[in-house]
């Protein structure tokens, strides 16, 4: 009967005494990685900087990507008239262009202004002080408008520009734009593919660790099984050194990219002034640190629960 | 408490360890299993501790059937059954309270009834001016008693000890004996593998006898 009660309170108790057991592991698990602050500093590490890689490299494609956007955003088609045409014909034609619905606006660009931004950009100014006179035509800067948005309807309108009688050449800015954000996603899918594979090694280093651990603490291990201690509550210490170990080196990574970040801004912000901008560095969101955090977690969790699940069984009792 | 049905064990590799052993211990009863090396006596130990499973009959404990047991259960047997080893078998790197502790830990219990029953395990066998120290600091007969309040922590209704008094002088073998004797007094039911004949010869309690596997001897049928 005494039995019977006694049972019967402790089934009971059992979420308290799970959650008990859960919070007194994780923190045995850290304070048993924080007595040997050498070798867990090393693991975590290896980790911090295998995680700050592809957290690294999406912080740079993020960056090049918003540089891109921008350039799209300022992408136009420039149409180089020929020597010949004078500013009457500059601004007739880009009368009859402005009522077009491909074209959201037009600026003309003047011989004077084209060799004033040449100048102030190419520093050829004793060269260009040299020629007897402006060689360079009227430009006429487009905006496509949305409806010459897609490729095709651009091409069309740049072939359809380049057929008049006063168009020279026909430069089409947003080629290269394209161009560069092809490379861009090349880029994010090699930091996926990146990713990947250092998720895997990831997984491998944290089970080497807890593998080497388990043989360490071996002996314990079988007389803990004599004892009855259940599988659960053995593996439970060593997958919270996974955690912790996931979980610091996710933290090492985040500082390392923001670090990173920091020493960039200046050179980037002193670039972005020469070419009279300004570009501020995007750096980790709230959703990526905590993706950072989370999944340095979860694999170096899983990590431990693979090496626990192949090794523990290896060890018996007597 | 515990019996045995034609249980045989056999090793792939030695061949059988035990042939056809039938016996049975009531609850509170205290037996003494004896034979040269090698003739089963901790295979018996090992097979109601379920280290080890019978190749053929049955074994019950508490009327549990062993090899109808799940793998998953088999903890919750062993918190049932204390063992007690010749080598000791303790953490050199934790305290003798710790030691003693490790079983009320991987029952999952509170911390103050750990303590208070860890303490008063270490109580019962003499040990408490020690709960702070390292086994390494005690001496070998010390060492057994933290394995046997170990084992007594918590609270089973059967202790098993193989060779407990291998490592011991008479005097302190004479000491755990008597340990053993006042636990059996309270209740419990002890197996204890042992070939020290002088022992078993002065405590006069029901002795089992193995040879190659075979049980060849038992007082309680004479």
């Amino acid at each position: 009967m005494t039995g019977r009660r006694r049972r019967t309170a402790r089934f009971h108790e059992l979420p308290r005494v799970w959650l008990r057991h859960q919070a007194q592991n994780a923190l045995a698990a850290l304070g048993r990685l924080l007595r040997t602050p050498l070798p867990t500093f090393m693991t975590v590490a290896v980790l911090g900087v295998a995680l700050a890689l592809p957290g690294g490299l999406y912080v740079i494609t993020a960056n090049v990507e918003a540089l891109a956007l921008g350039w799209e955003r300022n992408a136009a088609l420039s149409v180089f008239m020929t020597p010949e045409a004078g500013e009457t014909d500059a601004r007739l034609l880009a009368q009859r262009l402005r009522r077009r619905a491909e074209v959201a606006a037009v600026h003309i660009i003047t011989p004077q202004e084209a060799l004033a931004e040449f100048r102030a950009y190419s520093g050829f100014d004793d060269v260009l002080a040299g020629l007897p006179e402006n060689p360079l035509p009227f430009v006429l800067s487009i905006a496509p408008s949305p409806v010459a948005e897609d490729a095709a309807t651009l091409e069309r309108f740049s072939a359809e520009l380049e057929a008049l009688p006063e168009t020279d050449l026909v430069r089409h800015d947003a080629h290269w734009v394209r161009r560069f954000e092809a490379i861009v996603h090349l880029v994010q899918r090699l930091a996926v593919v990146l990713a990947a594979v250092l998720a895997l090694a990831l997984l491998l280093i944290v089970g080497n660790t807890i593998r080497l651990e388990i043989e360490n603490r071996r002996e314990e291990i079988r007389i803990m099984e004599l004892v009855g201690a259940t599988h659960a509550f053995i593996r439970r210490p060593f997958l919270y050194a996974g955690f912790w170990y996931g979980l610091l080196g996710g933290v090492l990574a985040c500082i390392l990219v923001i670090a990173g970040l920091l020493l960039l801004q200046a050179p980037v912000s002193r670039i972005a002034a020469l070419y009279q901008t300004r570009f501020p560095l995007i750096g980790l969101s709230l959703p990526v640190l905590v993706a950072m955090l989370s999944g340095g977690a979860l694999l170096g969790y899983l990590g431990s629960w693979l090496a626990v699940t192949r090794h523990l069984r290896a060890i018996r009792p007597i | 408490m515990i019996r045995f049905s034609h249980v045989t064990k056999r090793y792939p590799a030695r061949g059988d360890a035990l042939r056809d052993v039938s016996f049975a211990l009531a609850p509170g009863e205290m037996a003494f299993l004896t034979g040269h090396s090698g003739a089963g006596k901790s295979t018996v130990l090992k097979l109601i501790g379920l280290l080890e499973r019978a190749t053929r009959g049955q074994i019950l404990v508490n009327r549990r059937d062993l090899g109808r047991l799940a793998s998953r259960r088999i903890p919750y047997h062993r918190r049932e059954v204390g063992m007690i080893f010749q080598d000791h078998r303790l953490l050199a790197d934790r305290t003798v309270y710790d030691n003693v502790a490790l079983p009320l830990v991987a029952a999952g219990l509170g911390p103050k009834e750990i303590g208070r029953r860890a303490r008063a395990a270490l109580d019962q066998v003499g040990l408490l001016r020690y709960e702070a120290a390292r086994p390494v600091a005690l001496s070998s007969g010390e060492q057994q008693r933290v394995g046997i309040a170990r084992a007594i922590v918590g609270r089973p209704p059967l202790l098993l000890a193989d060779e407990p008094t291998g490592n011991l002088d008479p005097d302190l073998s004479r000491e755990i004996m008597d340990l053993f004797v006042r636990f059996n007094r309270v209740g419990v039911t002890l197996l204890i593998a042992t070939h020290d004949i002088g022992l078993i010869r002065a405590l006069r309690y029901r002795t089992l006898g193995l040879s190659e596997g075979r049980l060849v001897k038992d007082t309680a049928r004479a």
